[in-house]
């Protein structure tokens, strides 16, 4: 093992204790009443995960992309509680322009889009043209995600504070490819928290003297199931592998790929999970909708499947048949 | 934790190096396959090709050398099985003895079998079959009954085996077959062994069933008192159940549970820039063809690492079939008599047909969907 595997095994043990300590059912639900998890970000501070995707020498833990698909992964399994995977790469971004990132959240304003947590954000930081722009503050103009209640505000127009310019790696649209990432990512983990409590309900809830999950009907939704939470989480950790060898702008048929894949498998599982829960996941009381909810948010952020997919259409018919398997066998 | 998990694997510069020539070999080839050629690919059989293949080393790939073999990785077996896979080869004829005869045979057989076969297989001159279902015994196949009774020196078998493909045109096949009672319906998985027969024995008849595409592709054989001498045993008397399992894993494997389709894909696309609502449709077979490809990469991986990844196959093999049959249908609403080429509307009729097979052969969807849930921890 490298020494950058085992940091990233030391660090992905240190997030899963962290929000297996720190976050369950309780939090998420805070979150939806717009309380902040303090002690749980302050410990993620201390870890230094917020800065983890910077390089080492501007203050940070030096990561790849690929490292951090596995630590947005477990953070997606726990319904990511905090803003940490957009306060990761708001860091990464700033470093990249050169800007020496700030203590505390870091808000990232994808295209125009909400903040999640911006209320709470010491600076948000957005891609125009190619470069980094810093906004100081908050964002101010406070509101909800749809679907899953969270915190998500709107920065209010000003002059940013600074500004830098990215490198070719990282391409115009940078946030879009780094946002649509962390969306796959973390829909890979709260796919998996399904399954795992899909499962588990299955082999508890008994009717007709035995439990569910002994009925074939059943067991063949949740096998399906698992095709698809194997292949999202595939598709997230290659598409983190492409990002660390070709940049994110080079990365952007895996990123597409992985955005497509997740957000299709996120409808295909909640509603297997929904079916096999029947009466009692459809309740505010049972958690699953803490999840359900939260993979229907993200299989919209960052652009939904179809984006992604004509765009890879696009690109595939324009380069033609001839090149259809000489593309796909090239990375 | 619930699920699987798949380890990315790269494929190393070495197998990367193949690729050229293979495209090389493969567009020369390709020029003679008719759509139809094309949409069998790995049912469909050409010996003339096989040997070909065979005489440049990319049969056996992985033996070793005293067999024949090329003592070369498994991931460079997987780039010569993917690409001839991409363009739809007619490798039939060695797909079965590369995929799993072979490998039992080296795995399990004795130095005897191992010198008389292998070397055979590796040229492209011994096509194999497999002799698994029967009539009576399909998804449930341990309940099987075509019986090897012990005579002076060897088996005399009895029964039926069914749907084996191209079994008229083999030479030999590798046939699971009940050597003694099960003890109690509850253990019908003893007692069972595994044979190698040559498919010309007096006392074999194999009569072609036709599929549904007109296809002499798969048969029915029967054996009356067909002899097999003790030396073609494969493995251990009364262990065939565990041996024909783990021969299922290295059968689900491969590439070809995902890639059946892929050529048409391929012969449609110029046609489809015609189409306004290609992108979107197109985009999706592409995300979903890449991701399929790195489970099925990690799954050569985990071969090449000497593991038996049975559950991580059932489920890239479920996975997979669900893809090459959702393609020629989700094709087949973007083409246009008239403005599509005629032999891309054939390829994608044939492939319609061709591709309900995909999720029987090999085990049932219904079957791989059981595995995978046990694996869940279902119960």
């Amino acid at each position: 093992m490298s020494e950058t595997d085992d940091l990233r095994a030391i660090l992905l043990d240190q997030v899963e204790r962290l929000l297996t300590d720190r976050a369950g059912p309780d939090t998420l639900r805070a979150n939806e009443r717009g309380v902040w998890p303090e002690a749980l970000w302050a410990e993620a501070e201390a870890l230094g995960l917020p800065t983890a995707l910077a390089p080492e020498e501007k203050g940070g833990a030096g990561l790849g992309w690929g490292d951090v698909v596995a630590i947005w992964h477990v953070l997606g399994r726990h319904g990511a509680p905090i803003p940490l995977g957009e306060s990761m790469v708001a860091a990464a971004l700033l470093a990249a322009g050169g800007i020496a990132p700030r203590p505390g959240p870091l808000g990232l304003a994808v295209a125009g889009a909400p903040v999640p947590w911006g209320r709470r954000a010491a600076a948000v930081v957005m891609v125009s043209g190619g470069a980094v722009l810093l906004q100081p503050g908050p964002a101010t103009r406070q509101g909800l995600a749809p679907t899953s209640r969270e915190p998500a505000d709107r920065v209010a127009p000003g002059v940013p504070a600074d500004e830098g310019r990215l490198p070719e790696r990282f391409g115009p649209e940078a946030d879009l490819l780094a946002g649509a990432l962390l969306n796959a990512a973390r829909i890979a983990g709260a796919l998996e928290a399904v399954l795992d409590m899909t499962v588990d309900y299955a082999n508890t809830r008994k009717q007709f003297g035995r439990p569910i999950g002994g009925f074939q009907a059943v067991q063949q939704l949740l096998a399906r199931a698992a095709g698809e939470v194997a292949a999202v989480a595939v598709a997230a950790s290659h598409a983190g592998r492409a990002a660390d060898r070709y940049g994110l702008a080079g990365a952007a048929f895996e990123i597409a790929s992985a955005k497509v894949v997740a957000g299709e498998a996120a409808g295909t599982v909640a509603a297997i999970a929904h079916q096999v829960h029947a009466a009692i996941g459809f309740t505010d009381e049972h958690a699953l909708h803490l999840f359900t909810r939260r993979l229907w948010e993200w299989r919209d952020g960052c652009g939904a499947e179809r984006v992604w997919a004509r765009r890879l259409g696009q690109a595939a018919l324009e380069r033609g048949g001839a090149a259809l398997w000489p593309d796909l066998t090239a990375r | 934790m619930a699920g699987l998990r798949f380890e990315l694997r790269d494929i190393p510069p070495e197998a990367e190096a193949l690729r050229a020539e293979l495209r090389g070999f493969l567009a020369e080839a390709g020029r003679a396959w008719s759509p139809r050629v094309r949409a069998y690919s790995w049912m469909g059989f050409d010996r003339d090709f096989s040997r070909e293949v065979g005489k440049r080393g990319w049969i056996g790939m992985t033996w070793p050398k005293a067999y024949g073999g090329g003592e070369r990785t498994a991931l460079e077996r997987y780039v010569v099985l993917e690409e001839m896979l991409a363009v739809g080869a007619p490798v039939g004829a060695h797909w079965i003895g590369d995929r799993q005869s072979g490998p039992l045979i080296l795995r399990l057989g004795t130095e005897e079998q191992r010198r008389e076969f292998l070397p055979r297989i590796v040229s492209g001159e011994l096509a194999f079959a497999i002799g698994l279902s029967e009539p009576d015994s399909g998804s449930d196949l341990a309940s099987l009954r075509t019986r090897a009774e012990k005579v002076p020196g060897g088996w005399k078998i009895n029964g039926r085996k069914v749907w084996t493909t191209n079994a008229h045109k083999c030479d030999f096949m590798i046939a699971l077959l009940r050597t003694a009672p099960a003890p109690d319906p509850k253990q019908k998985h003893q007692g069972l062994s595994q044979f190698l027969v040559d498919c010309r024995s007096s006392g074999i008849t194999i009569r072609p069933i036709l599929d549904l595409l007109g296809e002499e592709g798969f048969n029915e054989i029967t054996f009356d008192d067909v002899f097999v001498p003790d030396s073609l045993l494969v493995g251990k008397e009364g262990n065939g159940w565990e041996q024909a399992t783990a021969e299922l894993a290295f059968e689900r494997a491969g590439p070809e549970r995902y890639l059946s389709s892929l050529p048409l894909l391929t012969a449609a696309l110029d046609d489809l820039r015609a189409e306004p609502a290609a992108p979107e449709t197109v985009g999706r077979l592409l995300a979903r063809a890449g991701t399929l490809r790195q489970m099925s990469l990690a799954v050569a991986g985990m071969l090449q690492d000497g593991k038996t990844p049975a559950r991580e196959a059932a489920l890239v093999k479920d996975a997979g079939n669900d893809y090459e049959q959702v393609l020629p249908e989700t094709l087949r609403e973007l083409m246009q008599p008239g403005r599509t080429p005629e032999e891309v509307l054939e390829m994608q009729r044939l492939m319609t047909m061709v591709a309900r097979s995909y999720s029987l052969r090999g085990g049932t969807r219904e079957i791989l969907r059981g595995i995978i849930a046990r694996q869940l921890g279902l119960r």
